[in-house]
């Protein structure tokens, strides 16, 4: 809202009717910013192709993402039309030569100053989105420290001493909604590939990213959310799913060979089923997680940070030693992408191997 | 307008080596020691556009591999060298090295007026370098571990020998310091000629909107190129000596070479885009009939991207969490309004002007339509929260091509048809000309607008398979048969090059009424150009020479000025109309 | 020179400007240092040829009433062809691609780059001015 302190100060500066014609304008300028919020808090929004999202973050991306839709559509559509006009309407008639001008100053000006003022404007939602996207909160209730690997993920609930891993299209741990395994609730089995982060709704929960070897690129569609895995580097941000669900979820930074491969999908349960899920997992020691069992990867770690480190480098390590075989291999593991485990092939000796029962019941 | 004013040949009596340049040599000697720019010129376009056949045809296979879900059987390897070695070649050895290499080194010394570039030998060289460079980075796929895969850009670590063993990548990296002394040498070269080659009269402000793009992009390659240099510099000694400049386990930093990278990586985004730029707005005011509008504006909106571009590096690396969100969102957001300008000034060229569509002319109307829309969502992608929903997917893929196949292949194609009959003396046939482009127009919204819409529904760039049922295929097969639509358009560009070769028609000095100086040179030029040059009031001289009556309508505080300009020349009398 | 110098200076000061800022903003090294650079660029030859445009006449391609006539003369040397940069280019090729395939590549790299360097020398010794 304009500051009327600061408007009356203006009125005295200025000639009469400039104030009153800035005052005005300012005014409107004032009423269109509150007003595009308005219109984009409705959820009538068409979606432009895009997720409404599934977090606060990821709606309020979507509602910035939508409103620049539009104004990029209008703009588009003004100097598109502009462009199509002239080109029909100033085909050549005859072979007379036009009027020959070249500068109309206050024209210039005019379309310079109008995207300055609309760049502007989008800066400012820019600034006001970003904020909140990337706000963090100062106690999260879960966080949960996410390490990207050739060509893998590893979760760890540091908490609640309790991670998950996975390498590429293998999904080790089947959870899903409602008790249900994740393909039975998923709404396509494809949706389940990879390891399973599992979240709570309704809470801040506090991803904190890292890599092993490589960039890897941390990306949740539906979260309208990606953010860079770099080793070396630590990035934090926080989630605040809104709905239950299975959200896909893939590593978006080129990353070497499997980066095609490099699954995992966000289950998002209501906070009391996360809590049943969190504290009802097994715990294992480290190295009977390289056994066989059905949900071997799924482990507690014994002494919280310290193992991340040690477990996920032994399967790091894996990781990388698939890339001598893998050129050959690749092909044919690689292409399956209908959500059978055929992963289980190529990644010799990880303690994902075991897994296989899961995935291989959704191949479609 | 009656006199025709003679630049001597100075220096042809004393100089008997004048003498010795016109008996032809045999075709590979010519080749081989040619210092004439034209021939240089000439060399770079063909190598370019060989490079981008090869690219083109790296991409069709690409596109069939994503044809369907799990591919047609193409390996993972294989697809990561592809489209590391598309972007490369595309990026570095046509898009850049076809304008700036080939039509600037052509087209900018006739602009202004000059015999040659100002170094020719330095010129030469630089094209052998731009050549050796471009084999060695297609050498790659002749050793047994491959080509580079690490993407255009080849991050580190990635790009380490840990993760990128093989010769592969380190002839990448060879190739990249080749290249760019190569592109350095043309800047510097192109700098010098605008400086000191010009023809009397022709005054900064009265270049050819070409040429003032063609030297702020000389300048953005001379700030660019050395940081890509260096950052490929210490990615060889992380490679092959020790250091551990990129890599953590040494104490390096490895978003150090992120930083170098886009340093050099968005003015280089520029550097293949602002020579395109100056050829639409070299060739809409000849179809149009009309001075371009507003040139000075255009000038400094040109000034104003450059400037620009060296400051947003970082929007490259909004996910990355190390950079400061506002400073370079706001300075990427605000590229947009000189760009603007440009869009408004393009089409102020056009108004109320008489349009003839001959083939560049369609090709810059496609070059104005696909640009607007990749230059929209790239506003979009400058906003850093939207950049997090789409930062590498197929949002961003259409983007750029949106953006560099509207820029180097509709303008710079139109560059093509427009000067051909320039530098080969006979014309490209129109109505084939014609169908290449709606081919290719069809082809290309077909290939690209369905990847905006997987990219918004999550589909990353750089997988070679992915999963089904996620309602990608359809997108992505309407993607593919669009590519190979385009494929079929530049065959029909191979038909119209034969046609033209088997059956010349010749095409005279001045075929579209141009408006700069190249046009009144003979078709081709003579060996330094020019035998004689008309005077030089306006920055269209030929077009005032032939149409004596009808120049630019003065205007503004330069009014009077201009007509003083115009008054001392010997076309005074016939400037009556034009006040 | 006015203009030429002009641009280049501007470019300096605009780096100056946004180094500056961006250094507060961010204390960021690499691009800092990388903006400093640029200023240099734009301060070197913009200042040498800012010296020059105060002492100097404007050439007749500065002055908008400059005629053919004044253009007149020998402009520069331009060697109508030449060997010599292909056997320079094939000598740095070989010796980048020593870093690849194997150090005995530098030596006939390094031959040609030596004899292509006398070779340009001596050519330009002979003239061949337009
Ligand atoms: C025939 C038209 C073209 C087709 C069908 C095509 C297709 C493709 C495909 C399939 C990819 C790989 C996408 C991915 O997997 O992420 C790609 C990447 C790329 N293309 Fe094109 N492209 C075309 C023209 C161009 C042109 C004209 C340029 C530039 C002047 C260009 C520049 C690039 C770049 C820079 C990349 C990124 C490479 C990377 O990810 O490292 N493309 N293109
Ligand atoms: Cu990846
Ligand atoms: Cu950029």
């Amino acid at each position: 809202m304009p500051d009327p302190r600061h408007d009356a100060g203006r009125g005295r500066r200025h000639a009469d009717d400039a104030g009153r014609r800035s005052r005005r304008r300012r005014r409107l300028a004032a009423a269109g910013a509150a007003a595009l919020p308005l219109v984009l808090a409705g959820c009538k929004l068409p979606t432009f192709y895009g997720y409404r999202g599934r977090t606060s973050q990821a709606h309020d991306e979507f509602l910035l993402f939508a409103g620049t839709v539009i104004a990029a559509i209008v703009v588009g559509a003004i100097t598109g039309a502009l462009i199509l006009w002239s080109v029909f309407r100033y085909r050549r008639r005859s072979d007379a030569i036009p009027r020959q001008f070249q500068y109309h100053i206050p024209l210039e000006i005019f379309y310079t100053a109008v995207p300055i003022v609309i760049v502007l404007v989008l800066f400012g939602f820019t600034v006001y989105t970003e904020n909140k996207v990337d706000n963090i909160a100062p106690n999260p209730a879960v966080t949960v420290k996410v390490t990207a690997f050739q060509w893998g993920w590893r979760f760890d609930y540091t908490n609640q001493h309790v991670f998950v891993t996975g390498v590429r299209e293998d999904n080790p741990d089947p959870v899903g909604l409602g008790g249900k395994t994740c393909v039975a609730s998923a709404p396509t089995p494809n949706d389940c590939l990879g390891p399973a982060l599992v979240l709570p709704t309704r809470e801040t929960v506090r991803i904190v990213l890292v890599s092993n070897d490589v960039v890897h690129g941390f990306y949740v569609p539906q979260f309208n959310f990606n953010r860079y895995a770099l080793p070396g580097h630590t990035n934090r941000f926080d989630f605040n799913i809104s709905h239950s669900g299975i959200y896909r979820g893939q590593c978006n930074q080129l990353c070497g060979l499997y980066h095609s491969q490099m699954f995992f999908h966000v289950v998002a349960l209501p906070p009391a089923q996360f809590d049943a899920w969190v504290t009802g997992t097994q715990p294992q020691p480290d190295n009977a997680s390289l056994g066989s069992t059905g949900a071997s990867t799924t482990g507690a770690s014994t002494t919280g940070a310290s193992t991340t480190g040690a477990s996920t480098t032994g399967t790091s390590t894996t990781g990388t030693s698939t890339t001598g075989t893998s050129t050959t291999g690749a092909s044919t593991t690689g292409t399956s992408t209908t959500g059978t485990s055929t992963t289980g092939t190529s990644t010799t000796g990880t303690s994902t191997t075991g897994t296989a029962p899961p995935t291989a019941t959704t191949s479609s | 307008m009656t006199l025709l004013q003679q630049r001597p040949p100075a220096g042809a009596g004393d100089h008997p080596e004048h003498a010795e340049h016109h008996d032809e040599p045999t075709f590979i000697v010519k080749w081989l020691t040619s210092t004439d720019h034209k021939v240089i010129g000439i060399n770079y376009m063909v190598t370019a556009i060989v490079m981008f056949y090869l690219s083109g045809v790296m991409a069709l296979a690409m596109r069939v591999q994503l044809s369907s879900p799990s591919g047609v059987g193409m390996s993972l390897q294989t697809y990561n060298e592809l489209f590391t070695m598309h972007g490369s070649l595309m990026l570095y050895l046509f898009a850049g090295p076809f304008a700036f290499g080939g039509l600037a080194n052509y087209i900018v010394p006739m602009q202004v007026g000059a015999p040659d570039m100002a170094f020719p030998r330095l010129n030469a060289f630089s094209y052998w370098l731009y050549l050796t460079g471009s084999i060695t980075m297609l050498l790659g796929f002749l050793t047994s571990t491959g080509a580079a895969a690490f993407g255009w850009v080849a991050y580190a670590p990635l790009s380490t020998s840990t993760y990128s063993p093989g010769p592969g990548a380190d002839l990448w990296i060879i190739s990249l310091f080749l290249t760019g002394f190569s592109a350095v040498f043309t800047g510097v070269n192109l700098v010098a000629t605008i400086f000191y080659l010009r023809a009397p009269g022709m005054t900064m402000w009265r270049m050819p909107i070409f040429t003032w793009n063609m030297l702020v992009t000389a300048l953005l390659i001379l700030i660019a190129f050395p940081v890509l240099t260096a950052a490929m510099v210490f990615l060889w000694t992380d490679r092959h000596l020790g250091t551990h400049i990129y890599t953590v386990a040494g104490g390096g930093v490895p978003v150090l070479y992120q930083n170098l990278f886009w340093f050099f990586g968005h003015p280089e985004v520029y550097i293949l885009a602002l020579p395109y730029f100056g050829i639409a707005t070299e060739i809409i005011p000849v179809f149009s009939r009309k001075p371009v509008f507003g040139y000075k504006g255009l000038v400094f909106a040109t000034l104003a991207i450059a400037a620009l571009s060296t400051g947003v590096w970082a929007h490259h690396m909004f996910t990355t969490g190390t950079v400061l969100l506002p400073f370079f969102s706001l300075l990427s957001l605000l590229i947009a309004v000189p760009t603007g300008v440009k869009f408004f000034n393009w089409i102020g060229t056009m108004w109320r002007g008489q349009i003839s569509f001959k083939t560049p002319m369609l090709f810059c109307v496609g070059f104005l339509l696909a640009f607007l829309m990749g230059g929209l969502t790239g506003v979009m992608l400058a906003s850093p929260p939207i950049d997090f929903a789409t930062h590498d997917t197929y949002f961003v893929v259409a983007h750029f091509h949106q953006v560099l196949f509207g820029t180097a292949v509709f303008a710079g194609f139109a560059g093509f048809y427009f000067w051909y009959p320039k530098m080969f003396g006979r014309m490209l046939h129109d109505g084939l000309g014609k169908a290449h482009f709606w081919t290719m127009f069809v082809g290309f919204w077909l290939t690209y607008l369905p990847q905006y819409v997987l990219g918004l529904h999550g589909m990353p760039r750089r997988i070679a398979t992915y999963p089904s049922g996620l309602g990608w295929t359809a997108l992505n097969m309407a993607s593919t048969v669009g590519s190979f639509i385009i494929g079929a358009s530049f065959l029909i560009m191979l038909v119209n090059l034969w046609v033209s070769w088997r059956r010349p028609v010749p095409a005279g000095d001045n075929p579209w009424d141009g408006h700069a100086l190249e046009w009144f040179a003979s078709s081709p030029p003579v060996h330094h150009n020019f035998e004689k040059l008309p005077p030089i009031r306006s920055e269209r001289p030929t077009w005032d020479f032939n149409h004596p009556d009808a120049r630019t309508i003065p205007h503004g505080r330069h009014a009077e000025h201009e007509l003083v300009g115009a008054g001392a020349s010997a076309a005074r009398g016939d400037d009556t109309t034009g006040a | 020179m006015k203009v030429e110098s002009r641009l280049l200076v501007g470019v300096a000061l605009f780096f100056l400007v946004t180094g500056v800022g961006y250094w507060f903003w961010s204390y960021e090294q690499s691009g800092t240092v990388m903006l400093i650079g640029a200023v240099l660029l734009g301060m070197v030859p913009g200042g040498y040829y800012l010296w020059w445009s105060q002492r100097m006449k404007p050439r007749p391609e500065d002055r908008p009433d400059g005629t053919l006539e004044e253009g007149a003369g020998v402009i520069g040397a331009f060697p109508g062809s030449s060997i010599w940069p292909f056997v320079m280019a094939m000598g740095l090729f070989s010796c980048a691609l020593a870093a690849v395939f194997g150090l005995w590549l530098l030596a006939p790299g390094f031959a040609a780059v030596f004899f292509a360097a006398i070779g340009y020398t001596v050519e330009s010794r002979r003239g061949g001015t337009v």
